[in-house]
């Protein structure tokens, strides 16, 4: 059997004292594994460590014990392998939507013709063709997202990163986004992004061996339990921090190919949102608990 | 009739006009000889030799401009010290606000030493500029140079130092090498943060150069002005104020548009909010 894409084993990330403030451990021995072309969601109270957990897979920090695995390779610095879609606004607001989504590419040495072709590709698979000369603050938040979106997965990374990217939309557009990244997740035409990918150097390259996996790995990162069961394969619970720990699993066996909308009613849905509930609420209790003993 | 003259966004040019107008009248009214009984000086005369004469001003400008055409070259050569101040400062300012953001130790280290410069009235170096760089066009960029410096590295030093975590984080992950962080992260970044301090930068390479003027040199406005104040010839001195203005007032709104252009993904007042 193949490794898993990313592998956390037993990480714990403490962050130094700082004058006044006593050491503090956001996750404790989480061991945690994503297979190649699994969506995992990892669900949790606020201020959980789950960022931090998301920012050590993708090297941003690195864990104080325990170590991370890219396809069984010890991670060393960034993870060359992985996208990141961050929470907060990451677009650089002096690229138009075009250049932003082009950024990587010409980052990882791709001649600008290809990057601008590929790139247009891409605004256009996310629906805002007609966008890419505009600039972020000239666009709505859900279209950002949406440039965010085609930034990350227009380097074709094996592994997605996902950060709470649609906390801030409204309901509606936030439905319209997880049903797109569902579509684009099941039906990622590996091979046509291949052939037009520039020969550059870099994971885009290394990722076209004989490893290649149609779809990518996703670690998804919320707080909301219908969005993580509507879209992945598997929900994983972390306990309220400081320390966070994960305290549950459950494989989500629902059909695929899923409307986020429509799978809501959905029995099995209903079942496993209760079952997941209730290890989840008492976390959330918990969580909820602390941050008053601290106010 | 009363709708048409009340001050609103329509007729404001014409108003800053019609004001313009009347402090040069009043001016005029209070300082030509014998027109008004005298009732501050006890001499007729002394009101213009004081605060000089505009109609006098004005002949010595259309002399200046039309007639001698003799105030070009003094002109060329004041924006030449002007552009050169500007320019090296600015180059100056964002090498060392990057070098010093990027490299927090060298920054620790010279710390004291930026602050002490900064705090120094730097207009005192300019006869030690004059010794050093002889009494031409140098010492004047020197002196502007060491004006304009300051105002953008404290900018540039600031906006790198402000750039947003998750951008650079984003840059990063989507492959950027140091190299290209600094060319399409910290640049931009700091570049807005000149431009907020150019309009500040222009006017200080514009004193740089006549305060240099002034103190010793062979051309230039400030020079002019200098010679005419040797014989107490008020009006030339008027003249080489109000021609100065006018000059600083042309630069700004160069730099204003320079601005416009190059900083266009930048959220207007009421377009957005700046993120």
């Amino acid at each position: 059997m193949s490794p898993p894409a990313l592998s956390l084993e037993g990480v714990s990330c403490t962050f130094a004292a700082r004058e006044g403030a006593p050491v503090f451990t956001a996750v404790r021995d989480v061991t945690l594994a994503v297979a190649a072309g699994e969506f995992v969601a990892v669900v949790g109270p606020t201020g959980c460590g789950k960022s931090t957990l998301l920012n050590m897979a993708a090297g941003l920090l690195e864990p104080s014990t325990g170590g991370v695995r890219v396809f069984g390779e010890p991670l060393a610095g960034l993870n060359r392998r992985a996208g990141y879609m961050f929470q907060a606004e990451s677009l650089m607001p002096w690229r138009t939507a075009l250049g932003n989504v082009m950024a990587g590419l010409s980052f990882r040495g791709a001649s600008e013709a290809d990057a601008r072709a590929l790139a247009a590709q891409w605004l256009q698979r996310v629906g805002l063709a007609a966008f890419g000369d505009r600039y972020p603050h000239q666009l709505s938040g859900g279209m950002r997202k949406r440039v965010s979106l085609a930034q990350t997965l227009v380097l074709d990374p094996d592994i997605i990163l996902m950060d709470e990217p649609f906390s801030a939309l409204d309901v509606q557009t936030r439905q319209l986004m997880e049903n797109e990244v569902l579509e684009l997740w099941q039906g990622l035409p590996v091979s046509s992004a291949a052939t037009a990918r520039p020969a550059g150097p870099g994971p885009a390259a290394a990722g076209s061996g004989a490893s290649r996996v149609a779809r990518k790995a996703v670690l998804f990162i919320t707080h909301d339990l219908d969005e993580a069961i509507a879209l992945s394969d598997r929900v994983v619970i972390l306990s309220a921090g400081p320390g966070s720990r994960v305290v549950g699993e459950f494989r989500i066996d629902l059909a695929r190919p899923r409307d986020v909308a429509e799978v809501r009613t959905d029995p099995r849905f209903v079942e496993l949102h209760k079952a997941i509930w209730d290890v989840l609420r008492e976390e959330v209790l918990a969580g909820y608990q602390q941050q008053l003993a601290k106010a | 009739m009363w709708r048409f003259i009340k001050p609103s966004r329509r007729n404001l040019r014409a108003w800053q006009l019609v004001l313009l107008a009347v402090l040069f009248l009043v001016w005029h009214l209070l300082t030509v000889p014998g027109l008004l009984p005298h009732f501050l000086f006890s001499d007729d005369n002394q009101a213009a030799f004081f605060f000089g004469q505009p109609l006098k001003i004005f002949d010595r400008i259309v002399h200046w401009f039309f007639i001698d055409a003799d105030i070009y070259k003094h002109l060329a050569v004041t924006l030449w010290e002007t552009i050169l101040a500007f320019g090296i400062g600015t180059v100056l300012g964002l090498g060392m606000g990057l070098w010093l953001a990027l490299s927090p130790l060298a920054a620790a280290m010279l710390d004291p030493y930026i602050k002490a410069l900064n705090a120094m009235p730097r207009v005192i170096l300019a006869p030690i500029f004059a010794v050093w760089f002889g009494l031409g066009v140098a010492s004047k960029v020197a002196l502007g140079v060491t004006l304009v410096f300051f105002i953008v590295f404290f900018n540039v030093y600031q906006g790198v130092k402000e750039v947003s975590p998750v951008i650079l984080a984003n840059a990063r992950m989507l492959g950027a090498s140091r190299r290209q962080l600094l060319r399409h992260v910290y640049l931009p970044s700091a570049t807005s943060w000149v431009f907020s301090s150019l309009h500040t930068s222009v006017g200080l390479a514009f004193v740089g150069a006549v305060v240099g003027e002034y103190l010793g040199s062979a051309q230039g406005v400030g020079y002019l002005i200098l010679q005419a104040e040797g014989s107490f010839d008020i009006d030339t001195v008027m003249a080489g104020i109000l021609v100065l203005t006018v000059f600083a007032l042309v630069l700004d709104a160069l730099v204003g548009r320079a601005e416009k252009a190059l900083m266009k993904w930048q959220p207007q007042a009421g377009e957005s909010e700046k993120l």
